[in-house]
């Protein structure tokens, strides 16, 4: 996984409430069996119309956002199914960081574990957010010091210190995991007395 | 200390406790599918690591699958490959597969109860957010990434913060023609899609206890729509009746064995949950969704709503636009809304009583001109067994068109989709725009409502059909 540390960019403002899985990446793109190349087909449905062609009004179509870093969003933002396309479709984009009042929790998680930073603030940040990036002004992502800045504000946020560590190091979790695998050993020695620790064949 | 059913299940799973207040917690179940596991497999060959417990393991394509002459195979090249690298990749690790002509294929969240892979008191994930279906056997279950799929591979743990827990006590009786759908939409509207985020929901009481377990799992599936990764539903005899001799659930002795444990698992009296609401089940009526999220919900003898109503102006812009895409006018009754399409299936209402819901309204009617029924069982057991019933042959004498297993058009992956404007009255769980197809527009109801809009050509309150 990519780490993540400093990020400065243009924010993309949707401030729609629940935008969900199904308009991030759309169902005939979960076809696929890599985890690159979805870019092109974020938010699929807006960009583009039913004859393919680029809409001028939607705006990751239009510049600067078009090289959006960074989206700021209504309240719980990425609901609905647990597609992992999502967020790589996002990355592949070039977007790495998400700020919003609340993400649904499944794809809260597929962020940390493709080097996506999801933010949480309160709805009146979010506004203030919102407002410089409808201006197109940069923004500016420090993970270590948990900072936004922006302008000449300054925005603390709050987030879990083991993701925290992850990211910025770029850790593969199942690495870190197995690192503990004796544990994993230990327990399982122990579910072999439970009785239906084993399913019977099918 | 008293403990919560939740608690009981996830103190039981717990490997290790790590400093930063995450917990390692061990898997019992993984279901695997086509569309969210040949990154995770890829993951494994890549760092060259063995799935480590395949007989924890089952897998079964159900996304891409078509729902007609599928001895014909899967047309489109992308689909048919994802299903063919399922295929490779179950070989290659050695995970138990029921193939797609195999009478025991269907939905993930349909066969993993129907074989008795999902037990009470487990944990079991799937990279799908309607793991939560499996709650309803008083099971952990819940919906991961790929990224997680690959760690449940490689380690048959996961890392996970303790989640909070809110019980949903339902008490009361429900009334002839509301069903387990409409005590999910009932909750969704009390709680919005964001209500659950960060609980496990314990749904209880009366009106939970009277549920099949059919109509628990419906309940437990829609736990997601309200954001919450898993619902649960305490495990009693019908949980354990369903369950016995089922073919991966544990046999004679064992079963008896693991009947004590089991029957430890509910919830003490006097718990402490994080939260708790109350839904009267007897003033529950039929819903339908008007909208395009789920919480976007009334019961059926309502107006299509007014956004001028609201205060707030991002609301107002929100439900106009809402009700733009879904080609409506407020005020107006929705029973006067008319359908092009019916969908009865899906991992929320695709299983047998789900299907003779459908036939009670069916039988010695017609679907209406206007429309297009389908109804795609949930598995091939469970059309076998509504050919034997007579509920197949009801369905068709009237009119619906009766499909091969498989999740269809809840997502429209395979061919089964909505076209542009096109209505449906459907029994799956999301409303989302483009869900059914570009531009298709999703009401979601019970199957007893899906089958009676049918009928009418428009919706209608089911308990006007002569029920008994």
């Amino acid at each position: 996984m990519k780490s993540f540390n400093k990020l400065s960019g243009v924010v993309a403002p949707l401030p729609q409430v629940n935008i969900d899985t199904d308009a991030i990446i759309p169902k005939q793109f979960l076809k696929t069996i890599e985890r690159t190349g979805l870019g092109k087909h974020l938010f699929h449905e807006k960009r583009y119309d039913k004859e393919n062609n680029l809409n001028s009004n939607f705006i990751l179509n239009k510049a600067p956002w078009d090289g959006a870093k960074i989206i700021v969003a209504g309240d719980n933002f990425g609901c609905g199914s647990s597609r992992e396309h999502a967020p790589w479709a996002l990355l592949d984009f070039g977007i790495s960081c998400i700020i919003s009042t609340s993400f649904a929790d499944i794809f809260y998680n597929n962020c940390f574990k493709n080097g996506i930073l999801p933010i949480v603030l309160e709805e009146k940040n979010i506004h203030e957010i919102n407002e410089l990036a409808l201006e197109g002004i940069e923004i500016s992502i420090n993970l270590e010091d948990q900072q936004i800045i922006a302008q000449n504000k300054i925005y603390k946020f709050e987030i879990d210190p083991y993701r925290k560590h992850c990211l910025l190091n770029g850790l593969d979790d199942i690495g870190i995991t197995l690192e503990t695998e004796d544990k994993i050993n230990l327990y399982e020695d122990k579910l072999n007395n439970k009785k239906w620790h084993v399913p019977d064949k099918i | 200390m008293k403990k919560t059913l939740f608690d009981k299940i996830w103190e039981q799973h717990v490997v290790d406790e790590r400093q930063d207040g995450s917990s390692l917690i061990y898997i019992d179940r993984h279901l695997v599918h086509e569309v969210t596991s040949p990154q995770a497999f890829e993951g494994l060959r890549n760092n060259k690591r063995p799935l480590r417990r395949p007989d924890l393991t089952l897998a079964v394509a159900d996304h891409n699958v078509p729902t007609e002459n599928r001895i014909e195979g899967i047309k489109d090249d992308i689909a048919r490959i994802q299903v063919e690298t399922l295929e490779k990749n179950i070989k290659e690790f050695q995970v138990p597969y029921i193939p797609l002509m195999d009478s025991r294929q269907g939905i993930v969240h349909v066969i993993g109860p129907e074989q008795g892979f999902t037990l009470p008191g487990c944990t079991l994930v799937c990279g799908d957010s309607h793991t939560s279906t499996h709650g309803a056997f008083g099971a952990l279950a819940f919906g991961i990434g790929t990224s997680e799929v690959e760690h449940v591979f490689a380690t048959q743990t996961l890392v996970q913060k303790r989640p909070k827990t809110m019980l949903i006590k339902v008490d009361g009786k429900l009334s002839v023609g509301v069903t387990a759908k409409d005590i999910a939409l009932g909750i969704i509207r009390n709680l919005g899609t964001s209500g659950g985020t960060g609980y496990v929901l314990e749904y209880a009481g009366e009106a939970i206890s009277n549920l099949s377990i059919e109509g628990r799992m419906t309940l437990c599936n829609m736990s997601i729509e309200a954001g919450a990764r898993a619902g649960l539903v305490a495990p009693d005899n019908k949980t354990f009746k369903y369950i016995e001799n089922r073919p991966m659930a544990p046999k004679g002795d064992l079963f008896e064995k693991s009947l004590e444990d089991w029957k430890q698992l509910p919830s003490d009296n006097g718990a402490h949950y994080d939260k708790e609401i109350k839904i009267d089940a007897d003033s529950l009526e039929p819903h339908l969704t008007w909208g395009t999220s789920p919480e976007d919900v009334l019961p059926i003898n309502s107006e299509v709503p007014d956004p001028n109503k609201l205060e707030k102006e991002s609301l107002k812009n929100a439900m106009q636009d809402s009700l733009d895409y879904m080609g409506l006018i407020p005020g107006r009754p929705l029973t006067d809304i008319k359908i092009d399409k019916v969908f009865i299936g899906s991992c929320t209402n695709s299983r047998i009583e789900d299907l003779r819901e459908a036939a009670v309204i069916a039988k010695g009617r017609k679907v209406n001109d206007s429309v297009h029924a389908m109804v795609v069982p949930g598995s091939g057991l469970i059309k076998e067994q509504a050919e034997k019933e007579g509920i197949a042959d009801i369905l068709i004498e009237a009119g619906f068109d009766w499909r091969e297993p498989g999740c269809s058009m809840c997502l429209g992956m395979n061919p089964d989709q909505l076209k542009p404007k096109e209505r449906c009255a459907s029994t799956s769980n999301r409303n989302f725009r483009g869900r059914q197809g570009r531009d298709g527009r999703t009401h979601l109801v019970s199957p007893g409502m899906a089958a009676a809009a049918a009928i009418a050509g428009h919706f209608v309150d089911v308990r006007n059909f002569n029920l008994k």
